[in-house]
């Protein structure tokens, strides 16, 4: 159908999603702590100018994945600082981190466009990746695809079967208990913050460094909120990010191509297409509103102030 | 008494800006004593069992247990020293489960299936049945309490601290609580049992300590001291109980009829086949635990939540799908139970809160321009008519203290003249003179003709204030009864929350002991 090749398509597929994937499980851990943090887009660029920039220096592209971790982390903690220690408002303070993120990217990254960072070497060996069919689907990838879905299990089975996944529902359920309880609310907060920044962090650097190969000021182009939407139409739940990211990017591929192939449909029709198909079926997947009101932390986006 | 107490604390004194909330508070604790902390909301309870429970560290004072100098850190070392508590208001999360829930108070949890087990042990063994796999968010008032408790007792506790246990539970539910607790007390637990309210003490307590604005005013045996003494030495002076001169019923004026309305939340609680009929003068009581609908009929009476038009009627005019607004025309008034952030703006100023419901009834707007010298003039009126103790209406309504901005909440309402005036916990957390001058202002009100409904989890309030009284059970009205001649046994039956509850199992007591 129009040429398009589905094996490559898959390819892809898993390529673009990646990106919003991570950003997104990051997203929901914060969110189960019970902070909502609308800077996800500023972190992600911010990870993805940094990673480019690291990489292109210092010729390694996992010291870029590093720096842009680090770099997304470190605009989580000033999002922390702000709102758990100063009380500020989150939705404020998320906004105006993507601001900040979106400028600070494009100073930055002066100088760095056209530029192309160095390969990222493949974790299989080519007899594996080359096998028809599976082998590009299954081995072709690059290791940090690997353990996004690898990072979605662990959030998977931290939040839903280990004592510090409890804790961190607790703390988003209801945070004046768990401190009743004696938890440190805003110490697993910040901590939960700063694991987030690094998601995104990580997932910008992975668009810059691997799936595109240049830096373009703005390049996230709303990655960011798309990855804030999968959360809440996820409601909250690991596996159905990944379903709904996998959705997004499968969306966003073939419409590529799709334009590539001069399909008789407007373009600005393709182009919103990832964004209307992903939201119409997340919103039917968490149409069950009273199931999905009983996994939304009670606590998100509340302000909590210890009192006494 | 014999051999060091416990738990005594020396001289504690802590201050917060502006109040200080215990000035040299000394007591003690001896070992199996159920120790009664008595005072009115204010006195400075609640910050006194913080420091207990390492949630609050004093300013000045020791604390000794079993005569070695107590002083936690965090509710973890007072855990890990043998202290538990059951909180006042709940610490539970009603997204987990009953097993997840005690899982996060304990220090070193076993495994889900090894606690559900000991969940179900304790429980059957102390006569408070409790599912380990329910959501907590599933559960009522009293089985919450339950979680709480158990919570506690699989930690073998030395001193189990209750902050003010039984203001959520029926009578029965008060009754198998109290069984427990002496069980407890019989096998060596010391309790620190914190309460206003007097039969309670006197019927289980064997010491009490009384606080009255952060100090010790004294000491009593509460089984030789009658209630009246110790209210006086509570509050500080007698009271007088609200009165009124007859009771003359008139006509019908509200009507409710066949409602029924699906809650909006999750944990919410559907009405099933509501049916009122309010008389002129009449004071209608509602009682029954919170959580069993209270919110959801005060929203279908107010107009939060339409309905059909037939189901609520206004002198026989059809008003159920009004919204708030067109009620109040029509002379239907509400003060809802939660005061900052429903019956008033936090941070609006008291004239601002007179204005938002008032502005209909004492057309305190013209053409959309707000008189502000008529708003202003009405706020002064309720805040001298009902003794709102302010520096002034331009206060914002979060600085008021519970009690005085109740009594501005209340009388907001009751100047505007309603024809029917539906009031959910009306005295709740308020002090005992202002609860009295709230119940008369509600009776003065029916008095002059007026229906008032009354919902209220306070039994002694509407035996106090209502003519007739019905109870409200998981969405729906038991049949009204006229007030006088009601015992406590009846309206615990009524309110029928009771019907999981059984005898401690004694053998199993006994093979314990």
């Amino acid at each position: 159908m129009f040429g398009i090749d589905p094996i490559t398509l898959i390819v892809a597929l898993v390529t673009v999603s990646t990106p919003v994937l991570l950003a997104a499980v990051g997203e929901l851990v914060v969110e189960k702590t019970g902070v909502l943090n609308l800077g996800v887009e500023g972190m992600m660029i911010t990870g993805a100018v940094m990673g480019f920039v690291v990489a292109v220096d210092t010729g390694s592209p996992t010291l870029g994945f590093l720096a842009g971790m680090a770099s997304g982390a470190a605009l989580a903690l000033i999002f922390g600082l702000l709102t758990q220690l100063l009380l500020s408002n989150q939705v404020a303070t998320g906004l105006a981190l993507t601001l900040f993120g979106l400028g600070l990217s494009a100073l930055l990254g002066v100088g760095y466009p056209g530029l192309t960072p160095p390969a990222v070497a493949d974790p299989f060996p080519d007899a594996l990746s080359d096998l028809p069919v599976v082998g590009p689907i299954l081995f072709g990838h690059s290791l940090v695809i690997y353990l996004s879905v690898l990072l979605v299990a662990v959030v998977w089975y931290v939040l839903g079967h280990t004592r510090a996944g409890l804790i961190i529902r607790a703390v988003g359920e209801n945070h004046d208990a768990a401190h009743a309880l004696g938890y440190k609310v805003i110490r697993i907060r910040l901590m939960a913050i700063l694991f987030g920044g690094a998601c995104a962090g990580l997932g910008g650097a992975f668009l810059s460094v691997v799936r595109v190969q240049n830096w373009v000021e703005g390049m996230t182009a709303g990655a960011g909120w798309i990855a804030l939407a999968l959360v809440v139409f996820a409601s909250w739940k690991p596996w159905r990010a990944l379903l709904g990211a996998y959705l997004f990017g499968g969306v966003t591929a073939l419409q590529l191509r799709l334009q590539a192939a001069g399909v008789d449909v407007p373009v600005e029709i393709l182009s919103m297409s990832p964004y209307v198909v992903t939201i119409i079926v997340l919103v039917i997947m968490s149409s069950d509103r009273s199931r999905a009101a009983l996994n939304a932390p009670a606590a998100l986006g509340k302000v909590f102030h210890a009192t006494g | 008494m014999s051999g060091p107490a416990l738990l005594s604390i020396d001289g504690i004194t802590k201050a917060y800006p502006g109040v200080v909330a215990n000035d040299d508070v000394s007591f003690a604790i001896q070992p199996g004593e159920v120790h009664a902390l008595l005072g009115e909301n204010g006195a400075g309870k609640s910050t006194l069992v913080k420091m207990i429970y390492g949630l609050v560290r004093p300013d000045s004072g020791s604390m000794a247990m079993n005569g070695a100098p107590y002083a936690p850190a965090e509710p973890r070392a007072a855990r890990a020293l043998g202290v538990a508590m059951v909180f006042q208001h709940f610490s539970l999360f009603e997204a987990l489960n009953v097993a997840e829930n005690i899982s996060l108070g304990m220090e070193n949890p076993p495994r889900q299936r090894d606690l559900a087990k000991r969940i179900t042990d304790v429980s059957e063994a102390y006569g408070l049945p409790l599912d380990p796999f329910r959501l907590v968010g599933d559960l009522s008032a009293g089985e919450r309490q339950r979680v709480e408790i158990v919570r506690c007792l699989l930690q073998d506790p030395k001193l189990l601290v209750m902050d003010e246990p039984t203001s959520v539970l029926t009578p029965q539910e008060v009754e198998i609580l109290f069984r427990t607790l002496r069980t407890l007390r019989d096998e060596g637990t010391s309790i620190l049992y914190i309460s206003h309210k007097l039969e309670e003490i006197r019927a289980l307590c064997d010491e009490a300590t009384i606080l009255r604005l952060g100090k010790v005013v004294g000491n009593c045996d509460p089984r030789e001291t009658s209630a009246a003494e110790m209210a006086e030495m509570m509050v500080g002076k007698s009271l007088a109980a609200p009165a009124r001169d007859s009771a003359e019923m008139g006509k019908v004026v509200l009507k409710v009829s066949g409602l029924s309305v699906d809650p909006a939340t999750p944990f919410g609680t559907p009405l099933r086949h509501i049916g009122i009929e309010l008389h002129a003068g009449e004071v209608l009581g509602i009682g029954g635990v919170a959580g069993n609908g209270q919110d959801e009929l005060l929203a279908a009476l107010s107009g939060e939540t339409p309905t059909a038009p037939g189901s609520v009627t206004l002198n026989h005019e059809p008003i159920g799908n009004m919204g708030p607004n067109a009620r109040r025309a029509l002379g239907l008034l509400c003060a809802p139970e939660e005061r900052l952030g429903h019956a008033a703006a936090p941070d609006m100023s008291l004239v601002e809160n007179a204005l938002l419901t008032a502005r209909m009834r004492k057309g305190l707007d013209r053409s959309g321009f707000i008189d502000w010298q008529a708003t202003r003039a009405f706020a002064t009126e309720v805040i001298e008519t009902y003794d709102v103790r302010t520096p002034g209406p331009d206060n914002a309504a979060r600085a008021l203290s519970g009690g005085n901005l109740q009594k501005f909440v209340i009388g907001r309402e009751i100047m505007q003249d309603p024809k029917v005036l539906v009031v959910n916990q009306p005295t709740w957390g308020v002090d005992a003179s202002a609860a009295a001058a709230i119940r008369q202002a509600i009776l003065d009100l029916a008095q002059n003709g007026a229906g008032v409904i009354v919902i209220s989890q306070d039994l002694d309030e509407l035996l106090e204030v209502a003519d007739s009284f019905t109870a409200l059970n998981e969405g729906r009205l038991s049949n009204v009864r006229a007030t006088g001649g009601l015992t406590m046994e009846t309206i615990g039956l009524m309110l029928g929350g009771a019907h999981d509850m059984h005898e401690p199992d004694k053998e199993a007591l006994h093979a314990e002991a």
